[in-house]
């Protein structure tokens, strides 16, 4: 046979193209269930990092379960919406994205530490090379954070990166993002300086831009919760 | 099963002489790029050495039928089906390792190991030997980047595959891990000295200077 033929090149590509596209979509049918059985995973383990809780994948399931009492949406006046509750990876609050233009609403979390309840905001911004996101898990007061939790594409190792360290996350602990009735977030400084007018915690040495991804993050990401958390504020002086 | 002297060849001598990243300076980017920590160096060799020995199989068993003209693209088609299925099964059973490796294992599709193995070996050769130059020239890569993931690990972040190595007394002493190290240019400099050290005991490699 002649390999030199334009009709046999044509018919070899297409013949290779349909083989390998088969292959493919059948692989990825075949592991799709546990590549998202992962990835459900993987979220479970970030929002109890969130709640200062290092969960191996193995465990973060049952913990997440445990812990995790209801999650939903809420629209924009801060206010759930009826009929979104739910905790399993197939209700509303955990397949909706931060930062969907198009989702019915805003996630949150509720979940029952010792008896008291915090709620879990996600969170998603831009560091310097890709997405940065994290999850903020808030007392009931909607103002004192109880735990943070970052993750990142691809910023650099041992700089930018470093927003995932525990040495770095738990300096949110304690913090206020409501101060004298209003919403201000929290501000990630370069190290040694500070601000006045709101809590602070000390960006990475050598990560300015990612920092400033993070400080960008927690100002909008957590903005658009200004209403849901000023409700919770205001119901809390109430008592 | 005793294999010819020839067929050895094909087999060890990437691992020494013929080596793809310290005597032809190949796959240099990934080397550099996934080997802060153990781990992920080893998964990366792993997939390496699988993704080049049936790629070679593959091309080898076509390569009677392949047009010359598409030639690359074939190669192309292969290599690219073989390394998303590798990526697929990643992420279906090490979603960890698969997330520290990122974009690398979609890259190992332009990793010139490869291409230069189907289009130097697999395309003139049989499938046995090509199955066997593709094992050898995976492993070839991976004892490097094993190499440099161990001591960029060990040194950097006084782990070894995630489990801590280096004593507490050590750090309340004031050893301090080297950050350094988990830097990329550190990778490069650790493949330099293991070109060093290899150049030194193989004379015959060394470069005539006029």
């Amino acid at each position: 046979m002649n390999r030199e033929k334009s009709g046999y090149t044509m018919i070899y590509a297409a013949v290779m193209v349909i083989i390998v596209a088969l292959g493919l979509s059948f692989t990825h049918q075949a592991l799709n269930e546990r590549q998202t059985a992962n990835v459900n995973i993987d979220k479970m383990q970030q929002i109890l990092r969130s709640l200062n809780i290092d969960a191996t994948s193995a465990e973060a399931q049952q913990k997440y379960n445990e812990l995790v009492k209801n999650a939903y949406l809420i629209n924009s006046d801060g206010v759930k919406e009826e009929g979104t509750e739910g905790i399993t990876p197939d209700d509303p609050a955990f397949t909706t994205d931060p930062g969907d233009e198009n989702a019915k609403g805003l996630p949150v979390y509720e979940a029952n530490i010792d008896g008291s309840v915090k709620y879990i905001i996600p969170m998603q911004g831009t560091g310097l090379w890709g997405p940065i996101w994290g999850y903020l898990a808030v007392e009931a007061d909607g103002s004192t954070i109880y735990g943070a939790e970052f993750g990142h594409q691809g910023e650099t190792p041992g700089l930018g990166a470093e927003i995932v360290m525990l040495s770095f996350r738990e300096q949110f602990i304690g913090k206020e993002i409501i101060k004298e009735g209003q919403f201000r977030s929290v501000a990630v400084v370069k190290p040694g300086q500070s601000v006045s007018d709101r809590d602070y915690v000390d960006g990475i040495s050598g990560g300015t831009i990612t920092s400033k991804g993070v400080d960008a993050m927690l100002r909008s990401s957590i903005g658009e919760y200004e209403r849901f958390l000023m409700n919770l504020n205001a119901a809390g002086e109430g008592q | 099963m005793v294999l010819s002297n020839k067929t050895k060849a094909v087999l060890l001598g990437p691992l020494n002489k013929n080596n793809p990243i310290i005597v032809q300076v190949l796959g240099i980017c990934s080397a550099l790029a996934v080997t802060s920590k153990l781990e992920p160096s080893l998964v990366m060799a792993v997939a390496v050495t699988l993704v080049t020995a049936f790629g070679n199989v593959i091309i080898s068993l076509l390569r009677k039928t392949i047009p010359n003209r598409i030639r690359i693209i074939v190669q192309l088609v292969v290599v690219a089906a073989l390394v998303t299925i590798v990526s697929e099964v990643l992420k279906a059973y090490v979603y960890d390792v698969n997330k520290q490796l990122s974009v690398f294992v979609g890259l190992i599709v332009t990793n010139c190991i490869l291409m230069g193995r189907l289009e130097a070996f697999a395309l003139g050769n049989g499938p046995w030997p090509s199955f066997l130059d593709g094992i050898g020239n995976g492993l070839g890569y991976g004892w490097i980047l094993v190499v440099v993931g161990f001591f960029r690990e060990l040194l950097g972040s006084g782990t070894l595959l995630g489990h801590q190595v280096i004593p507490q007394f050590m750090y309340d002493a004031g050893y301090v891990n080297n950050g350094l190290m988990m830097l990329a240019p550190m990778a490069l400099i650790l493949v330099a000295v293991i070109i060093w050290v290899h150049r030194s005991r193989n004379r015959e490699l060394y470069e005539q200077t006029n």
